[in-house]
């Protein structure tokens, strides 16, 4: 079960919920899970099957290199941030 | 999963300071940068540029010069492919094709002066300069907008009519917001409740450029099987082909890039300009098309850093903890948008742990260049903002400035404004490497000489350092010499800096790694040197690189001795039996005798890195203002930084030097200085006043070193920190020295003179 915290700006998907528990082993378990609770979320996410160009996915402390592979280990906090530079970065 | 380290505190190699591998060729000017670029039958090219900063193009007529005799070929919009708007990934960054094309040659308007409307390619350079002055633009101009305030008034001109902008997850249209994000952190309204004093300051900073000394060029081929070879200075070879063949829609692999030697980047060459051009140029007239930029295309027409408003709002109790902030964060993203807001809300409470945050963020177009990645990209401008507003606090409650931050840093386990937990990083070690430093600890004479007052200011700044892709390729000569092969252009002694990596694994001297950047088809995939990554990745993909070299060449030991493999063991350079004393062989020894084992042996080593877990920086300064004129002269600099590990000690403290001039010239001098047609009026280094040697004092520096437990010698990054904390560090001096805080860049005379006027009365 990974900590999944919901971006201000997609939190309408989540009426409003701002942290929950999604289960997955990896990253693309875990938005696939994330969609099935809150359905549309997903789109603003992956692209193309990975993750949206401009969108990072901080896991643990770091944002992942391997995007929708990303293994996730329990408890582990995912947070959806702007990618670095450039880009319109928005969620 | 991430290997992590505990690194040694000896080495044979790192730390040391070698003479760079390049270094002669660059001071003797050997070196080849793209101007120098020369091949036979090549032409020149040249691009007619809009004088106007918004219009709509009605019609471009090119047919009088090309019946220029000499011309050879003529590029419009309508010779690029139509692109979908859709962002594609570039490492460090994103391009949208659709805005990034219009941005290389304009279609249908032209959004800032010096916008390329058209080009052309001819025997000679004056000869394609006559040309352009014959191609005839029909415009209609329009009312433009160079600011977020203008740019955001409701009666705005619109910029992109197709612009669909994202207001927190909502889309809008008809509008020059590109997008505005929001962080929340638990509340900050209920925060400020508990604050005994909050104080909120409003910040405008004009746009900067990164100024650096060779302008932009490109050299392309497009030959007759459709494939393209581009000669280029880029900050990306990789990010240059995968650029340029989306503009052009073509398979990556038609494209080779050869980086040549770099005269600067600090972000600005990452982006393509002149590439797509010149091969548009090229495969339209069957030769080698070569452009090199003036410098008046270069601030005009390539990405600087955002001008725009910060306004932050910071509310601390009588402990002296800070409780809560906010803060709201709009930035000029050029013509099109994608400026580097996403970072700066990222960046903005950064060094601080606080409970409650808010910070609001905007992407805003306007009639300027399209801004690009410069150094630490939007974390500057924020810095500025809260740390001239906790440097306010410290004054108000009188409290040490010190003292507070360290009462307030960031440290391992901290949750960042934006969500993510800080893993092991280095504020607080800075930060009492700064308390304990000769510069924070002389004495201050407040009133020198002459009517100057003199004043010493503070602050702190963060980059995130970021990992990425690189890749490492190694061989090894009869010699015992290893060729190194990257893809990272070498950016302030990158090559040196890698190299030692590989040599200190293989037990080699630095010259005994022989480093050359190589093309696009001759390395693996690597991303820019940008995000303070090359020395951390791709010295990362040179020690598994060097350990897979040591591994084969442990084979070739045990082939030569007839023992296995498993018996060899390799340290500090010397292959040797476990067993037998008498077999051992120096790296340079055994290199020698490889002849009948087998072949070359080679190695490779690439990696895809998550960030380094974050640089900081603590910056001290000095200035003496003259409250008569207002010239302030910064009289004493320190840079205080958390390396993780310098490789090469020079090179990092040259970074740390470099960063705070670029920062102190952002501080006091730099601007684009707009005229009220939407024009730069300030388009060259005589007007665009950068500093100079003679106008700074020697920047001390103190390397901290709180080692980065995710590298192998817990490298974590340096180029990108020391130019976040200049501006306020400037800002702050002023203030102890004249009494005056300064809500703007650049701190200039006139606008020194003019807060203390404003205060006196």
């Amino acid at each position: 079960m990974a900590q999944v915290f919901i971006p201000f700006n997609l939190r309408k998907h989540t009426e409003g919920v701002t942290e929950l528990g999604v289960p997955g082993k990896t990253l693309g378990q875990v938005i696939d899970n994330l969609e099935k609770k809150f359905p549309g979320i997903k789109e603003s996410l992956v692209e193309d099957g990975k993750l949206k160009p401009g969108v990072s996915a901080v896991c643990g402390h770091a944002a992942t290199r391997r995007g929708l592979l990303q293994p996730l280990e329990e408890n582990t906090e995912v947070h959806f941030v702007p990618a670095i530079s450039g880009g319109t970065g928005t969620l | 999963m991430v290997a992590t380290f505990e690194p040694k505190q000896e080495y044979r190699v790192i730390g040391t300071r070698p003479i760079r591998h390049d270094g002669y060729d660059k001071v003797t000017g050997r070196a080849i940068y793209g101007a120098d670029v020369k091949m036979p039958g090549m032409v020149w090219a040249d691009a007619l540029r809009s004088p106007h900063a918004h219009a709509i193009i009605k019609s471009v007529d090119t047919s009088e010069a090309e019946s220029l005799p000499g011309v050879l070929a003529v590029a419009t919009a309508a010779d690029m492919p139509a692109l979908e708007g859709k962002e594609v990934d570039l490492g460090e960054g994103t391009v949208n094709f659709k805005w990034a094309s219009d941005n290389i040659l304009a279609s249908d308007k032209a959004l800032y002066a010096g916008h390329v409307i058209a080009a052309v390619a001819a025997i000679d350079r004056n000869t394609a300069q006559e040309a352009i002055k014959r191609i005839e633009v029909e415009y209609e101009p329009l009312p433009s907008a160079t600011n977020v305030a203008e740019a955001l008034a409701d009666d705005a001109p619109v910029l992109l009519l197709d612009l669909q902008g994202n207001d927190l997850g909502e889309k809008v249209s008809n509008t020059n917001m590109a997008a505005h994000n929001r962080h929340e952190l638990g509340n900050p309204e209920k925060g400020f409740e508990q604050c005994s004093l909050i104080v909120e300051r409003e910040f405008t900073m004009q746009m900067v450029h990164q100024g650096y000394i060779e302008p932009h060029n490109a050299t392309a081929f497009w030959d007759e099987e459709d494939r393209i070879r581009i000669w280029t200075s880029t900050q990306g070879a990789f990010p240059v082909r995968k650029q340029t063949a989306g503009l052009l829609d073509l398979d990556e692999s038609r494209l080779k890039v050869t980086p040549l030697e770099i005269g600067g980047g600090f972000g600005g060459k990452i982006p393509v300009y002149l590439e797509p051009i010149a091969a548009i140029l090229s495969r339209k007239s069957g030769r080698p098309v070569k452009m090199v930029m003036d410098r008046k295309n270069v601030f005009e027409a390539t990405g600087p850093a955002p001008g725009g408003k910060v306004r932050v709002k910071i509310g601390v109790d009588d402990n002296g903890k800070i409780i809560a902030a906010t803060s709201d964060i709009y930035f000029e993203a050029g013509a099109y948008p994608g400026s580097a807001v996403g970072a700066a809300e990222q960046c903005v409470f950064a060094c601080y742990d606080i409970p409650h945050t808010r910070i609001d963020s905007y992407d805003v177009v306007v009639n300027k260049p399209k801004s690009a990645a410069y150094r630490a990209p939007g974390s500057p401008q924020v810095a500025m903002a809260t740390e001239s507003v906790v440097d306010e606090i410290c004054e108000k409650k009188g409290w040490d400035k010190i003292d507070f931050r360290l009462k307030n840093a960031a440290k391992e386990g901290t949750r960042r404004a934006d969500g993510p937990i800080y893993p092991r990083i280095g504020l607080i070690e800075t930060l009492e490497a700064s308390q304990k430093s000769p510069h924070w600890n002389a004495p201050l004479d407040p009133d020198p000489d002459n009517g100057r007052k003199r004043g010493r200011g503070i602050a702190a700044g963060y980059w995130f350092n970021v990992g990425l892709k690189s890749a490492v390729n190694l061989s090894v000569n009869e010699d015992g010499v290893v060729s190194l092969v990257e893809g990272s252009t070498d950016i302030g002694g990158t090559r040196a800096s890698v190299a030692m990596q590989a040599a200190e694994v293989l037990g080699l001297e630095a010259h005994e790694v022989r480093p050359v950047v190589a093309d696009t088809e001759s390395i693996g995939y690597t991303d820019v040197t940008g995000g303070s990554r090359v020395c951390y990745a791709t010295g990362y993909a040179a020690f598994i690189a060097a350990n897979n070299l040591a591994d084969e060449m442990k084979k070739r030991a045990a082939m030569l001795w007839g023992i296995d493999v498993s018996d060899v063991h390799f340290q500090d350079g010397v292959f040797s039996s476990k067993t037998d004393p008498e077999l051992n062989l120096h790296f340079r020894e055994l290199a020698g005798k490889l002849g009948d084992t087998g072949g070359a042996v080679t190695s490779t080593g690439s990696v895809d890195l998550e960030d380094a877990g974050g640089g900081f920086g603590v910056h001290i300064a000095d200035v003496d203002v003259d409250p008569e004129t207002g010239k302030t002269d910064v009289t004493r600099y320190t840079v205080v930084q958390d390396a993780g590990k310098a490789i090469h000690p020079a090179y990092v403290e040259g970074q740390m030097q470099g960063g705070a001039v670029q920062g102190i010239g952002w501080a006091l001098n730099e601007e684009y200085y707009m005229e009220n047609d939407g024009v730069m009026a300030n388009s060259t280094f005589l007007d665009y006043r950068m500093p100079t040697s003679l106008d700074l004092p020697n920047i001390e520096t103190i390397i901290v070193e709180v080692p980065n437990p995710i590298h192998p010698f817990g490298v974590r990054g340096v180029g990108e920190v020391p130019i976040a904390p200049p501006l306020a560090t400037v800002a702050n001096a002023i203030h102890d020295a004249v009494g005056v805080r300064l809500l703007e860049t650049p701190m200039k005379a006139g606008n020194i003179v003019e807060a203390l006027e404003k205060e006196n009365s």
